[in-house]
């Protein structure tokens, strides 16, 4: 496909209108994406943009911005990957820099502080909640590995007070060694 | 060194060892902007988090905005944003023309296989911080019991049941706490 004028303004009106009514974050603006990329412009087959979505998850980083930044280079190289990154990071700027304004003029309030308060006890719910489910899930594959990572990482971050990047390094390193260890005895079985 | 650069340089690190999205980036941005830098207290974290998660936009974007105005207005907001989103550039694009050279990514799978158990563990770990800082009055662990503040008990309890076992969106629940804390003020309860 050759990317015309009207392919970039496509591209960064599809992904500003996108980041800008997605609350929720890259679960959520991931499928619309793919929506729209896929069965509504048609520029992505839907096999492509399953790959793209993946590389955009095991990267770091926002995964809504790595989609994005994918499904732009995907269309229009790299100056596509500027236009729909800009896309998706503008909405979120813009809004935020907005309401932290009101937020500093409002903090002194009695009332709006009552009411942070309470969405502060909310938010403590929510984060609760997210980590009941993804624990269960590496809890209910009962491997051993996933379930002494994510107790071990527990117990470093919090009782020991290691760095959290430290942590997540080390736990890649240990992921990538285990993983080749186990398709090489695999080869080997074969 | 200048604020810019500690800004860039802060959010660049978040945006580099954030993996998996969304609250993944929470632990990060707790311990650069709270624990490392100073330029939030964790009660702003937390009001920021609660704003977060009613506006559009990764945590993390919102996060390096909100802290970048608050520290050096919208020159701040773009630094910070630009540090959050440059190593998703960089490595995403190299990732790109791997995978369209090679279509093979076994050695990230197996980084992934390390890392999700982890990421739980660390939202884990911020998550507490949050916990403790609503349920006592003062930031610290105690235990007192009569230190606690069974008002946030109670609002805890009923996010957890209308989060867990009614499925309520979280934005809905968290807009709910927030009348609830009004009404609590109202009435003459909270002051």
């Amino acid at each position: 496909m050759k990317a015309t004028p009207e392919t970039f303004f496509k591209l960064f009106t599809s992904t500003f209108m996108l980041s800008a009514f997605t609350v929720g974050g890259g679960y959520v603006i991931v499928p619309l994406m793919r929506k729209k990329f896929v069965e509504e412009l048609g520029w992505i087959d839907q096999e492509e943009m399953l790959d793209l979505v993946a590389i955009g998850q095991s990267s770091p980083g926002p995964i809504a911005v790595n989609t994005s930044i994918l499904v732009g280079y995907r269309i229009a190289g790299i100056p596509g990957a500027f236009v729909s990154m800009l896309g998706t990071v503008l909405p979120p700027l813009i809004i935020i820099t907005i309401i932290s304004f009101f937020y500093m003029a409002f903090k002194e309030s009695r009332a709006v502080a009552a009411v942070l308060w309470a969405m502060r006890a909310g938010v403590a719910a929510v984060i609760l909640d997210v980590v009941i489910r993804m624990g269960y899930d590496v809890i209910k594959k009962k491997k051993a590995l996933p379930i002494c990572i994510m107790l071990g990482a527990f117990v470093a971050a919090t009782l020991l007070k290691i760095n959290v990047v430290l942590v997540i390094v080390a736990c890649g390193v240990i992921g990538a060694v285990t993983h080749t260890l186990s398709l090489r005895k695999e080869g080997e079985a074969k | 060194m200048s604020l810019f650069l500690e800004l860039f340089i802060s959010f660049f690190q978040i945006g580099l060892c954030s993996f998996g999205g969304g609250y993944a980036a929470l632990p990060l941005i707790q311990n650069q902007v709270v624990d490392v830098r100073g330029w939030l207290t964790l009660t702003e974290l937390a009001d920021m988090i609660t704003i977060s998660q009613m506006t559009p936009g990764p945590i993390a974007i919102n996060s390096a905005t909100f802290v970048g105005t608050r520290l050096s207005g919208i020159p701040g907001a773009v630094v910070a944003t630009l540090g959050c989103v440059t190593p998703s550039c960089i490595i995403v694009l190299t990732l790109a023309y791997i995978y369209y050279k090679y279509k093979n990514l076994s050695i990230m799978q197996g980084v992934l296989s390390g890392l999700r158990p982890a990421v739980v563990a660390l939202i884990a770990n911020a998550g507490l911080s949050i916990l403790i800082m609503s349920l006592f009055k003062s930031e610290v662990f105690s235990l007192n019991l009569s230190d606690i503040n069974l008002l946030s008990v109670g609002i805890i309890a009923c996010c957890l049941v209308a989060l867990m076992k009614f499925k309520k969106n979280p934005i809905l629940v968290m807009s709910c706490a927030g009348i609830g804390g009004l009404i609590l003020y109202f009435a003459g309860i909270i002051v």
